[in-house]
Formats: structure tokens, C-alpha cells, sequence
């Protein structure tokens, strides 16, 4: 097993830097630069600026030193859009926000959906099971930038009790984790449901209930864990999309994350930030990967690396 | 020699009292001096040399104070300058600094802080996005400087002594002291410039001589703001603190205002009439200094047909511009016949022909020139509009749709993304594109510049006798007779489709007072605001 992880470690180090040159390319690819606004800048100026952030050096110098100064001095450069701020800067300001609302979203999703979902799958086409398929479709179907208006709406302008955007305190907090959770609950509860049902109906499980265990143990003991691999294997990248924000979630509650900053880098092109971005995003999603078929192997036995 | 201040047609400054704007009688202070204002997007930075935004300009205008200030119509009034003069030859200002301005932690602002920060705002090494506005404002060898040809001590601005400041430009520039009440021309302290390199414009690090100081900024969700006791006229602050929130949506904004959370918020398209009938002491819709436009594409590489004034004509006179105000925005803007918005101080509007017609006239006029150009129903003339993502842009470039298809134009849209929106003007990729122009400062060459062979001109229209008197205004007792001809020949060649003049459409409580509301260029000052009790 160790070996193992070490094997996808290496394998993870040419990943990241396939991820860093196709990523630059392309967006070096896209029409306009970080400079391009609606007055054209005089040339010289436009030559003072490209000098200044290395952009007149060919295309596979400017890969050579950003690579570079990310493994010599973890230094993701300065933004091209915010002078005064470094993408290190930015990250570090926007990060910790989207892992608050995005790890709280998790806890969230997956404790409401799994539920749902076992309840569902135990009392199937039972009223309970139609409340609970109905409630996730509901929240599937309902996408979160007209669940976020609506909840500003409800909570702060007819009720007052929630403000209205910013960041701070937990009270900050309650918006963005309902607008971000509800729709990872509803595809957690119904993976859970359908796998929960297969479970169920399997010998092993039979193979329980016939030597007379209570059907609270033949659930939890030897249903749940099995039934939960399908959710897991959904939960990694899961994870990584919530803990890395939401564009819309930033948008509407002005929470700062980094969700919007990755959106509007792009659209500003604003080169190091999506870079720095990017590869945050990408590590985060090699990390989850290895830890979910790490997971895998405990839970299932049948399952050795 | 004059001091303008005291002897001219400006007749500004010395004499007037202090400008802070004070309660009117019956009005009682409210306990709560705190003023929430509203931002789009994230602050890109407080510095002043290296911002590009309105908004941060906003911010900036606290936090710093230029040689002039504007007055609440937008008129230059003294600000760290108490009175300039201007030389015979109309080439040299001559500034006299205030001995009591001081910088947020008790320096003296002297006239080397200003030279110091224009020669910042033009060095390369600087490179910043306004160093062209040195440029703009014609001050001697600001062209070369910003090359590099020149070092940054050779720019036309030096200090006399600690309270005099001397410009020298390379051309007469009537309108150079409204631009000296642009954020970029601001003064930074040296020192602190120095010391702290890019971090200076972080709370706590940032000394400024406005009449704020700055408390915390969190990028993208809010930047807050403290009064100045250094600032030299703090005895007339009345607001204590002032806060701008980002909030992405405009429409959330207008719910947070509702709740109590906003003081000032912009109005989404077209729920202006609803909010006038609802709340009529908060909903304003007052002039905007910008013009939204349709350009034509007049290089050779662009569509043959638009070289034909005929069939620019034709596609001017069937844009109908009351539709797009009255149906699609709603908020007070108003058409626009014409480059200059309407409102520009000392600007007289052009007597323009198809401004006086009925659409019916305009629609007919333009079927004839369409047909004596050629174009017909066997002959169908086909061309594609460029427009950047935006709700509003494309409501306005559905309905162009439609309006010519009355007069038997195919427009195909096309929409893009902002950068390659204007990637592709500014590299003439285009045939017919969205624009929109705002004003530098409050003076119509801002506009009409843009339509000389050297401006901007993206689609490098070109006439001399445009460029002659253009040339002409810069050196006149009275420019604004050449700006009137300059758009006359604008409505006779069309190289644009003129469609709206901007309105700023925003609610404002009602217990604050002070914001200006005739002031085009919209540029505000929190040391004029008071809360009122209700």
C-alpha cells in the first residue's frame, strides 16, 4: 500500500506540469491580454507593461521561469490585474473562505444525502421514499443562481435575520452552505438510494438477515459500507469542486472566495492568477483521487494495490 | 500673468468659503455618520498611478486629495492647490500648494510629493495602465519619458519651492486644470512609496492626504474607510466613516439596499420607472458622462458598403434610438444624434438634421440612400454586429435586428466575450461593433479627440477638416464653437451610429445628503456627505 501511494505521487509530479504547460498555452491561446481594455494603451506603455511581468520573452521562457519559481521559492508570481497583490496573496486571502463554506457544504451534503438516501432505499415506495426522491430532485433541478437570489430574499431582506453578503462570522456562513450543498445532497442521496437497493437485495445480505441479526445491524453493518463505495468514488472530486468554491456562491454573497477569482481571471486574463489557480484545483484534485482509492481499499477487502 | 482663481471667467477659489458641504437649515445631524456605498467588483488597487477603474477611482478620491477638487456641478475648486496662474504664452501653470495640507501621518505635502508622483505616474518602470494620460494632458516631454527616451527628472513639472509647483506643457490645453481633478494625477508620499514597494497600498501601510485614511480592504467583499484628523480641513468632515461593499448582481445589490445593508446602489435596466413610483425621494436618474455607440469599420480591410456614407447614413437614420430608451433601458437616458454627451460642461449641442425628424422621415430617408447606393431587394446588403457579453447589449442588438429588417438589412449578430470584443476592434477584426466612450474630464474634447486620424479611432475614420479644427479648438478663446462644427461634420460623414447618452440610474437614501446629482462626470466626495435625521 505504501509503495503504492508512492507510486502515484510520482506519477502526480508529470501530471501537474502537463496540467501547467497545456494550461498556459491555452490560455496564452485566447484572444486579448491582461493589458487589452476598451482604450487601446499607447505601444510604449504596453512595452513598459509586457517587460515589467516578462511577457515579451518567448513563450517557453516564460513556462521555464513561472515552473521555475513555484519549485525554487513557491513564488505563483504577481497578478497582472491587481498590482499590489501576489497570486500567493490572493490565494492565501480566498482559499481559507472557500474551504470554510466548501468543507462545512460537504459535512452538509453528505450527511443529509446519505440519510435520505438509506431511508429512501429501506422504506422503498414507501411515502418516506417518495418525500425523500422528491426533495433531492427538487434540490437537483433547483440550480444554485436561483436558489442564492432567493435565499437573499427570504433571509434578508422579508425575515432580516441573515446579512445579505460579506464574510466574517458563522452568520456569514448559513447562506453560502445551503446554496452550495443542496444539489451535491440531492445526486449524494440518490447514488446512495439505487446503490443502498442493489446492497439490499444481495446474497450476502441475505445471508444476515437469514441467521437472524436485527435488521438495524444487517443495515449498518454489512449494507451501509458496501453500498457507500459508488458514493465515495463520486465524493472525491466532489470535494475538490466544493472546497475550491463556487463562481455563483462568491457572486451573489460577496464571500470573496476564490471561486470568483478563478472566473474572472480568465475572463481578465489575468495569467498567474488562473494559473496559480489551476494548479491549487488540479493538486487538490490528484491529492482526493489518491485518498477516495485509498478508501476504496479499506472498505472493500476484495479491492489490494 | 492671471490667477485664475481670481480674475477669470472660472472666477473659482480664494474667496469662497470653506467647501465642505454643511447641513441647510432645518436639517439635524443623525448620530450614525457612516455612508455604504456600492461596488461591482473587486478594487484592482488604491494606488493612484496604477488604478484604471471608476470604482477605484472613488476610492481613491478619498484617500487622496489632487490639486484640484471638484464642485458638486463638477467646476474645479481648489483642493491641495489654493490658486494657480497660467502664462501668457496659456504653456505654463503655476500652482500654489495649501502650507496646511498634510499627509495621513503628519507629514507636510509639499510640491515635491507631486513631482515625485507625476514623474511615477510616467516612468516605465512604473508601468502603469494612465501613464498615457500624462501624455494627454500635454505636459512637456511626457511622450519621451514614458518611451524611455527621455529620464523620468526631464518631465514638465518641477517644484519652486515646497509650495510651488510649475507645469510645463507642450501645447495650450484649456481644459488642463479639470484634468488635473483625475485620480491619476494624485500625489503619493515618497517615502513611504519607497520604503514599502508594492505593498504600500495595504491598511495600515497606505498614507494618503485625503480626507480618509484607509481601515481594512478584503478583496471583493468590502474596503472600509476612517476620517482623516491630519486631513486640513477635517473641522468640516461631517461623515465619520464611509464603506464600499462588492456585491457581483445588480439585482442583489438592490435587495441588500432594501435591507437596509446599501445607502447607494445602481438600478438594474429598466425597473427604474417601478422604483420612481415606489420610493420617489430615493430614485434618481441624473446625466452620465458617456455615449453608447455603434462603430463602423472603415479601414480597407473592413466591408465595402460602410465606405459608402450613403449606407452609414442610412443605417444611422434607422436606428431608433426611442426604443431603445424608452422600451429597453427606462431609466432617463436619453438618444443621442449626435458623439459629445449633452451635458458636458459648456458644451452647446450641434444643431444636428435627422435629430428633428420623425423616425417615419428617417426610416423613408434612409430606404432612398440605401437604394441610391444600390441596395435592394435584389441586392441585399449583409453585415454583422459585434457585441460583448451584457444583457443590455444584447437587448439593444436584437432590436437593431429588427429595425433593419424594416429597411432590408440582414445584421448578423455576434457575441463575445469582452477581451476578444475588443481584441478584435482594436485590430479592426470587425464590420460594425459596440461601443462606448466616457469622458476623461468634463470637456468635450474627451469625445471628439477619439474621431481624429491619430486618436483611438478604431475604425480609423479620417477627415482633415475634422482634424483642422480639432487642431484649431486647443489654441481658441472659445473651443466649444469648434466642437459644435466638429460634430456637424461627424453627422455628414457618420463614421458611427450614435445611440444613447448615458444616465447614472441609482437609489440613494433619503437621510443622505450631499451626493452630487449635477455633476456629469459622477465623481463623488465623502467629505461632502451627512447623514440627516429622519
Amino acid at each position: 500500500m505504501f509503495g503504492y501511494i508512492l507510486r502515484r505521487i510520482a506519477v502526480a509530479i508529470p501530471t501537474l506540469l502537463l496540467l501547467i504547460v497545456v494550461s498556459f498555452l491555452l490560455m496564452h491561446a485566447a484572444p486579448g491580454g491582461p493589458f487589452t481594455q476598451e482604450r487601446a494603451l499607447p505601444p510604449q506603455v504596453l512595452a513598459n507593461l509586457n517587460a515589467k511581468y516578462g511577457l515579451d520573452d518567448p513563450l517557453w521562457r516564460q513556462i521555464v521561469n513561472y515552473v521555475w519559481g513555484i519549485v525554487a521559492h513557491f513564488d505563483f508570481g504577481p497578478s497582472f490585474v491587481y498590482p499590489d497583490r501576489s497570486v500567493n496573496q490572493i490565494i492565501a486571502a480566498g482559499f481559507p473562505v472557500t474551504l470554510t463554506y466548501g468543507a462545512l457544504s460537504f459535512a452538509a451534503a453528505v450527511l443529509v444525502g446519505v440519510s435520505l438516501g438509506v431511508t429512501a432505499a429501506i422504506r422503498q415506495n414507501s411515502w418516506i421514499d417518495y418525500l425523500a426522491v422528491g426533495t433531492s430532485i427538487g434540490a437537483q433541478v433547483l440550480p444554485n443562481f436561483v436558489m442564492a437570489p432567493i435565499l437573499v430574499l427570504v433571509f434578508t431582506l422579508w425575515l432580516g435575520w441573515l446579512p445579505g453578503g460579506g464574510w466574517g462570522g458563522p452568520i456569514f456562513w448559513i447562506m453560502p452552505v445551503i446554496a452550495m450543498s443542496t444539489s451535491f445532497m440531492a445526486s449524494i442521496a440518490r447514488i446512495t438510494r439505487s446503490s443502498m437497493l442493489e446492497v439490499l437485495g444481495s446474497n450476502h445480505i441475505r445471508t444476515a438477515r437469514a441467521k437472524g441479526l436485527p435488521e438495524r445491524k444487517v443495515i449498518l453493518r454489512h449494507a451501509l459500507k458496501p453500498a457507500l463505495l459508488p458514493v465515495i468514488s463520486y465524493l472525491g472530486p466532489a470535494f475538490v469542486s466544493m472546497i475550491t468554491g463556487s463562481v455563483v456562491v462568491d457572486m451573489y454573497f460577496s464571500t470573496g472566495g476564490i471561486g470568483r477569482s478563478f472566473v474572472d481571471s480568465a475572463l481578465n486574463r489575468d495569467y498567474a492568477v488562473m494559473m496559480g489557480i489551476t494548479i491549487l484545483v488540479g493538486a487538490l484534485t490528484i491529492l482526493f483521487s489518491l485518498v477516495v482509492d485509498v478508501l476504496y481499499a479499506w472498505i472493500d477487502p476484495k479491492i489490494r494495490y | 500673468m492671471k490667477r485664475l482663481f481670481l480674475t477669470t471667467a472660472l472666477t473659482l477659489g480664494l474667496t469662497a468659503p470653506a467647501f465642505a458641504v454643511q447641513p441647510a437649515a432645518g436639517e439635524k445631524l443623525a448620530e450614525n455618520q457612516t455612508y455604504t456605498f456600492w461596488l461591482l467588483d473587486a478594487i484592482k488597487t488604491s494606488d493612484p498611478h496604477k488604478n484604471t477603474d471608476v470604482e477605484g477611482s472613488d476610492i481613491i478620491r478619498q484617500l487622496f486629495e489632487g490639486l484640484l477638487n471638484e464642485d458638486a456641478k463638477g467646476a474645479p475648486i481648489p483642493g491641495v492647490a489654493t490658486s494657480f496662474d497660467l502664462s501668457d504664452d496659456k504653456m505654463t501653470y503655476t500652482f500654489h500648494l495649501r502650507p496646511e495640507a498634510k499627509w495621513s501621518n503628519g507629514d507636510p505635502v509639499i510640491a515635491g510629493d507631486f513631482v515625485y508622483s507625476w514623474q511615477r505616474l510616467a516612468n516605465p518602470e512604473t508601468a502603469s495602465e494612465y501613464a498615457w494620460f500624462m501624455e494627454l494632458m500635454n505636459v512637456e516631454n511626457a511622450t519621451a519619458v514614458v518611451k524611455g527616451e527621455k529620464k523620468p527628472e526631464e518631465l514638465g513639472v518641477k517644484a519652486v519651492d515646497d509650495h510651488t509647483l510649475v507645469v510645463k506643457l507642450t501645447t495650450p490645453t484649456p481644459y488642463f486644470p479639470k484634468m488635473v481633478t483625475h485620480a491619476s494625477t494624485f500625489p503619493v508620499n515618497p517615502k513611504v512609496v519607497e520604503a514599502e514597494g508594492d505593498n504600500w497600498t495595504q491598511p495600515g501601510k497606505l498614507v494618503g492626504n485625503g480626507a480618509y485614511v484607509l481601515k481594512s480592504h478584503d478583496l471583493g467583499v468590502q474596503i472600509s474607510m476612517d476620517k482623516n484628523p491630519n486631513y486640513w480641513d477635517a473641522a468640516n468632515v461631517v461623515m465619520e466613516h464611509i464603506k464600499g461593499l462588492t456585491v457581483n448582481d445588480n439585482n442583489v445589490a438592490l435587495t441588500r439596499f432594501q435591507a437596509g445593508e446599501l445607502d447607494r446602489v445602481q438600478i438594474p435596466a429598466g425597473q427604474y420607472p417601478r422604483l420612481e413610483k415606489e420610493s420617489p425621494n430615493e430614485a434618481i436618474s441624473i446625466p452620465y458622462s458617456c455615449t453608447y455607440a455603434y462603430l463602423f469599420n472603415l479601414r480597407d480591410n473592413g466591408p465595402e458598403a460602410l465606405k459608402d456614407v450613403r449606407v452609414r447614413k442610412a443605417l444611422s437614420y434607422a436606428m431608433q434610438r426611442d426604443v431603445v430608451v424608452n422600451q429597453i433601458l427606462q431609466g432617463g437616458q436619453k438618444p443621442a444624434y449626435n458623439w459629445t454627451h449633452w451635458a458636458i460642461e459648456g458644451f452647446k449641442m450641434p444643431d444636428i438634421d435627422y435629430a428633428k425628424w420623425t423616425q417615419a422621415e428617417r426610416l423613408e430617408k434612409a430606404k432612398a440612400l440605401l437604394a441610391e447606393a444600390g441596395y435592394g431587394p435584389d441586392k441585399p446588403l449583409k453585415l454583422t454586429l459585434q457585441y460583448n457579453t451584457d444583457e443590455n447589449h444584447k437587448k439593444i442588438a436584437v432590436a437593431a435586428q429588427q429595425f433593419y429588417k424594416q429597411l432590408g438589412v440582414q445584421i448578423e449578430l455576434n457575441n463575445v466575450e469582452w477581451k476578444v470584443h475588443t481584441d478584435r476592434l482594436q485590430s479592426g477584426d470587425f464590420q460594425m461593433g459596440r461601443y462606448a466612450w466616457c469622458a476623461d474630464y468634463n470637456e468635450a474634447s474627451t469625445f471628439l479627440d477619439y474621431f481624429r486620424t491619430t486618436g483611438m479611432n478604431y475604425g480609423k475614420y479620417s477627415n482633415p477638416a475634422f482634424d483642422k479644427l480639432m487642431d484649431e479648438s486647443k489654441t481658441s478663446e472659445d473651443p466649444n464653437a469648434q466642437y459644435t462644427a466638429a460634430e456637424q461634420i461627424l453627422a455628414e460623414d457618420m463614421p458611427l451610429i450614435p445611440i444613447y447618452q448615458y444616465a447614472k440610474v441609482d437609489m440613494i437614501r433619503d437621510d443622505i445628503k450631499g451626493l452630487p446629482t449635477e455633476n456629469v462626470m459622477n465623481d463623488w466626495y465623502a467629505k461632502d456627505i451627512y447623514r440627516i435625521q429622519k
